[in-house]
């Protein structure tokens, strides 16, 4: 998937994410935590500061939002203490792709036991 | 009675001795403030070997500091006259304070006689920076250079330092080396001194 692609996703989900906040008929919702279809799951967290991180796997993963808090501790020190990297860009920090890849082996090993 | 063994009053503050002060300072406040040092300086150069000399010019005035603490601190005012004592202070003392551990080796260059070399799997200051392709050689770790060369001249010991990525086999990412190569009098005075 390109920078392109990536971007669309993002700023579709973006959009989704706030109308559902909106029209949401339980009250203090913060919006689409969890969306289930047919061939892919999709787990969303949100920070403090409204920051989404999402991940797309195959339907039925299990601990999906421990993957995203360790995604976000990731993010705040191999993104942000970063100073080359300029707010709102896409990310192109070699550190954070590194420890991302060995956090969703991790992952992969201990789900699936391979 | 409480308080009854009290600290001595001392009627001028100068006359105080010098605390320890905090030991630990947290890992991410350091990191944020060194990266907004780096942005800081990005946008009042041109080009990199100018922001690689400030960051340097940044460390120096630490070193300088860290000397004059560091020796009345933890050598009770004796002055180094020897390259390896300073050397060795540098490795030990000066990292143990700023960094929290030795640094990792220390070795004498082979090409030339007056270049030695501090390494480090990973500099502190590194340690969350990804430097991007486009910058080449540029080294965060031009700070620390500075600071070893802020020790280095205050102690008489004149020398110019640079930090250098070496590429390791086996490991993604490469050694950081601090580089010093001392002046001319240095040499000649440890000749001197035999």
């Amino acid at each position: 998937m390109d920078t392109n692609d990536s971007l669309r996703v993002a700023s579709l989900w973006h959009s989704m994410h706030a109308i559902s906040q909106q029209l949401s008929p339980t009250v203090g919702c913060s919006g689409i935590e969890l969306l289930e279809a047919d061939t892919f799951d999709l787990h969303c967290f949100q920070s403090l500061t409204g920051t989404k991180f999402f991940v797309v796997s195959e339907p039925g993963t299990q601990h999906m939002e421990a993957l995203l808090k360790v995604i976000y501790e990731l993010y705040t020190d191999y993104v942000l203490k970063n100073p080359f990297y300029e707010m709102e860009m896409p990310i192109r920090c070699e550190l954070f792709d590194l420890n991302l890849s060995q956090a969703v082996q991790k992952d992969r090993v201990a789900l699936l036991g391979r | 009675m409480i308080g009854v063994g009290k600290a001595k009053q001392y009627s001028n503050v100068l006359d105080k001795p010098l605390s320890k002060g905090k030991q630990e300072v947290s890992l991410s406040a350091f990191s944020f403030l060194f990266s907004e040092l780096v942005q800081y300086n990005q946008t009042q150069v041109d080009n990199i070997a100018e922001l690689e000399r400030r960051l340097e010019d940044a460390g120096y005035s630490v070193g300088a500091r860290v000397l004059e603490l560091l020796c009345h601190r933890e050598k009770g005012n004796r002055r180094e006259t020897r390259l390896l004592g300073i050397l060795s202070f540098v490795h030990s003392t000066v990292w143990k304070v700023l960094f929290g551990k030795v640094a990792d080796s220390l070795e004498k260059g082979t090409e030339h006689e007056d270049e030695y070399m501090i390494s480090e799997k990973e500099l502190l200051v590194n340690r969350f920076i990804s430097i991007p392709k486009d910058m080449g050689t540029f080294n965060c770790g031009a700070f620390v250079a500075g600071i070893v060369r802020g020790v280095l001249d205050g102690a008489g010991f004149p020398a110019v330092v640079t930090a250098h990525f070496v590429p390791v086999e086996g490991q993604q990412r490469p050694r950081t080396t601090i580089l010093i190569k001392f002046a001319e009098e240095v040499l000649r005075r440890e000749a001197r001194l035999g």
